[in-house]
């Protein structure tokens, strides 16, 4: 390695690897919902795609994890997106290829994807 | 590339892998290929994490859940539990971090991590220290970077002495002043050495550098070498850190495959390479001149300065030496400017340090805090105090070096020039705590003994000073000691600090002199009364049975290897103390409880 430029480089590229080794109380935080009923409706995919798009585009302040049991399991895979100052968005009836879609909109351009919320499909699906 | 969706931290440090953190590991690996998520869960072996009381230590992120006391039978249930189904196993969580059914508090906020300040102890527990891309994630090399495209050598040194950085192995030397005596000097060859032989008993907080984050030594090296002048450098580590020799194989491997060391770094015409030297078991040679003389491969012994070694030094060309520590600090002031450094900490001693508690407390481990934190807040918030409720005696900084520091002592906030005041001094950072039932003058002759073993023998102040003290301290914990012992103690003590010829041999009397100076009543019981007041040494103690306890069941004297207890049957025993080796089998077969010692 010859420049600075070339180890700032490697260091974008390592630090979305292990980016999540901090403890944070900020931030975003995007909870995938992964008991018995979302892991069964398909909410691996769901998380793992979540993961890869954040690393990809190296959102250093979101966390992805999972949880149990968010308890309207007809409504899984679901993920709760907690960011600060706004209220808690939950989306359901995810699938992976909607994944890149809610990051860019939503966790980048701050305008939750309105269509795959809960209240949303509620209304819609009575 | 791989996205790991969570990343499992285990402590690979000396501690922990002791207690089989290498088996969890394994364990780690095969139960997740069998779970079916390696290719999702990632399992990291860190450096330490500093709570070492509860190792084997294993955190998982992204919920930074800390697993304590972890044991192989457990890797199972947290891979089915809390790897695969995202609930968190709370019966193996660190139990201060948990208050209540819902909320887990961030590792930040445990009394054992709140006043803390990790600045050495950084990337320790936070990454792979064998994989060099972790290290440039967190701003590794950044430094050396900067330094050698955008400063004069000059100015890195100006830099580190507005840091007002001092010397972490123990003297507190400002680093800054250091280098730029080596810098003035003009030669063919110039040397920067590094000293990780930590000799102090009980001190780990090189070692713990050394095997979590062996690569910032490394980027400091390299520094220091661009400040003086110097493109060689070697690292003195102690033959007993196989691990830490290992992590650092490996790193200086990697930094040189990456272009961090070797010829033209960065492409700035700046050529610097590392090797290490391994020490062969002598405390003596982590003393400077020893060291070097060490290093040309004859027998470690100090040689007298002047000439310091910014003039002559390694092979008579000026060398730096510094402590593991101190190296830690440097990238970060290069990267985060001197007057970040220079808030932390005391008007005289800036920064922070790192402390490795031992002996009588909760939380045995590697803390680093600010200079200027207390003995109090410590021992007591983040030590957690002393075990079974016993009652804080003294506290022993600087190891053979250094002094006891009594509870009347607990509040002074701890630097460099304080702990010289109050008779001790700051040392390597080993702090051993002590409990009413330690005795001061067998904490004396303990680490007098240290040193009689580990003296070089080239000066007779300390070959056979150190000696003549060792002798009057057996005669007095043997129940020997005479009128004037204390006096001829003081004596040979204050003549060995004025005429030894080197570091070892000056401080070698300063735990005799503070526990005398603190703890002279007990001096005084061992001698005048015969006497231990600790109820410690064995030749002082005499042994009894209470006759109104006993019931004459005749245990004690079956189990008396000495044949020292006689009696008849139904009536109470009697130890003859003449006979009685102090050995304690009676008190322990007693079922009645009617033994004690006095």
């Amino acid at each position: 390695m010859k420049s600075l430029k070339e180890l700032e480089e490697i260091r974008n590229r390592a630090m979305s690897r292990v980016n999540m080794r901090h403890d944070r109380d900020t931030g975003t935080r995007i909870v995938v919902g992964m008991a018995t009923c979302g892991i069964a409706a398909g909410a691996r995919p769901v998380l793992n795609a979540f993961v890869e798009e954040v690393q990809k585009r190296g959102l250093s302040d979101v966390v992805v994890s999972q949880t149990g049991c968010i308890g309207v399991c007809r409504l899984e895979p679901m993920a709760e997106v907690y960011t600060p100052g706004n209220e808690k968005v939950t989306y359901v009836k995810l699938t992976a290829d909607m994944v890149p879609n809610i990051i860019n909109q939503h966790i980048v351009n701050g305008q939750p994807v309105i269509e795959q919320t809960i209240g949303y499909y509620e209304e819609h699906n009575k | 590339m791989n996205f790991y969706r969570s990343h499992v931290l285990v402590c690979g440090g000396t501690g922990c892998t002791s207690s089989g953190s290498a088996q969890i590991i394994e364990e780690f690996n095969k139960q997740i290929q069998a779970a079916g998520l390696e290719k999702e869960v990632q399992v990291v072996r860190t450096g330490c994490f500093g709570l070492c009381e509860l190792g084997p230590v294993v955190i998982v992120y992204p919920e930074g859940s800390f697993y304590s006391r972890v044991k192989v039978e457990d890797v199972a249930e947290i891979t089915t539990e809390h790897l695969l189904k995202g609930r968190i196993v709370r019966r193996l969580l660190y139990s201060e971090s948990v208050v209540d059914e819902n909320t887990i508090k961030s590792l930040d906020n445990v009394d054992f991590y709140k006043k803390q300040e990790r600045v050495a102890l950084r990337n320790c527990g936070v990454i792979d220290p064998e994989n060099i891309e972790e290290y440039i994630a967190f701003d590794g090399y950044k430094a050396l970077g900067t330094v050698l495209t955008e400063k004069t050598p000059q100015e890195v040194i100006d830099t580190i002495k507005a840091s007002g950085l001092r010397g972490r192995g123990g003297a507190g030397f400002p680093t800054g002043l250091k280098w730029q005596f080596a810098s003035g000097y003009q030669d063919d060859q110039k040397y920067v050495l590094c000293n990780a032989d930590e000799g102090d008993p009980g001190a780990f907080m090189d070692r713990s550098i050394l095997e979590g984050d062996p690569h910032v030594v490394i980027e400091a090296m390299a520094i220091a070498g661009y400040a003086i002048g110097a493109t060689q450098g070697y690292i003195y580590v102690r033959a007993e850190y196989p691990i830490a020799v290992h992590r650092l194989e490996v790193a200086i491997g990697q930094a040189r495959e990456y272009g961090m060391l070797g010829k033209n770094i960065f492409g700035s015409g700046f050529d610097f390479d590392l090797e290490i030297r391994l020490g062969a078991g002598a405390f003596v040679c982590g003393e400077e001149t020893a060291l070097m003389r060490s290093v040309e491969g004859k027998r470690g012994e100090p040689t007298p300065r002047p000439p310091f070694p910014a003039e002559k030094g390694l092979f008579a060309k000026p060398s730096v030496l510094n402590n593991v520590e101190t190296y830690a600090n440097v990238p970060r002031i290069i990267l985060n400017g001197p007057e970040w450094f220079s808030a932390m900490g005391t008007e005289k001693s800036k920064g922070t340090k790192v402390f490795a508690l031992g002996g009588k407390i909760n939380n045995t481990g590697l803390v680093e805090v600010p200079m200027g934190t207390t003995l109090r807040e410590i021992i007591y918030e983040i030590g957690g105090g002393i075990p079974n409720g016993k009652k804080f005696k003294a506290a022993q900084t600087g190891g053979p070096s250094g002094g006891c520091i009594p509870a009347e002592h607990l509040d002074t906030p701890i630097d460099y020039d304080n702990l010289m005041a109050i008779g001790s001094m700051m040392g390597s950072g080993g702090l051993i705590v002590m409990d009413e039932d330690n005795c001061m003058v067998d904490i004396a002759r303990f680490f007098l003994d240290f040193i009689v073993d580990e003296s070089c023998g080239k000066c007779t102040p300390c070959r056979v000073g150190t000696k003549k003290m060792m002798e009057i301290l057996d005669r007095i914990v043997a129940g020997k000691g005479e009128e004037g012992d204390i006096e001829r103690l003081e004596e040979l003590g204050n003549e060995i600090k004025a005429t030894a010829l080197c570091g070892l041999g000056q401080t070698a009397p300063n735990p005799v002199l503070s526990t005398i100076h603190y703890f002279r009543d007990e001096y005084e019981a061992h001698i005048k009364e015969k006497r231990c007041p600790a109820g410690h040494c064995r030749s002082l103690l005499s042994y009894k049975i209470d006759p109104e306890k006993c019931k004459g069941c005749s245990l004690c004297a079956r189990n008396c290897p000495a044949d020292a207890i006689s009696g008849t049957v139904g009536k109470p025993y009697s130890i003859d103390t003449t006979k009685c080796i102090k050995c304690g089998a009676c008190e322990s077969a007693c079922k009645f409880s009617a033994i004690s010692k006095s």
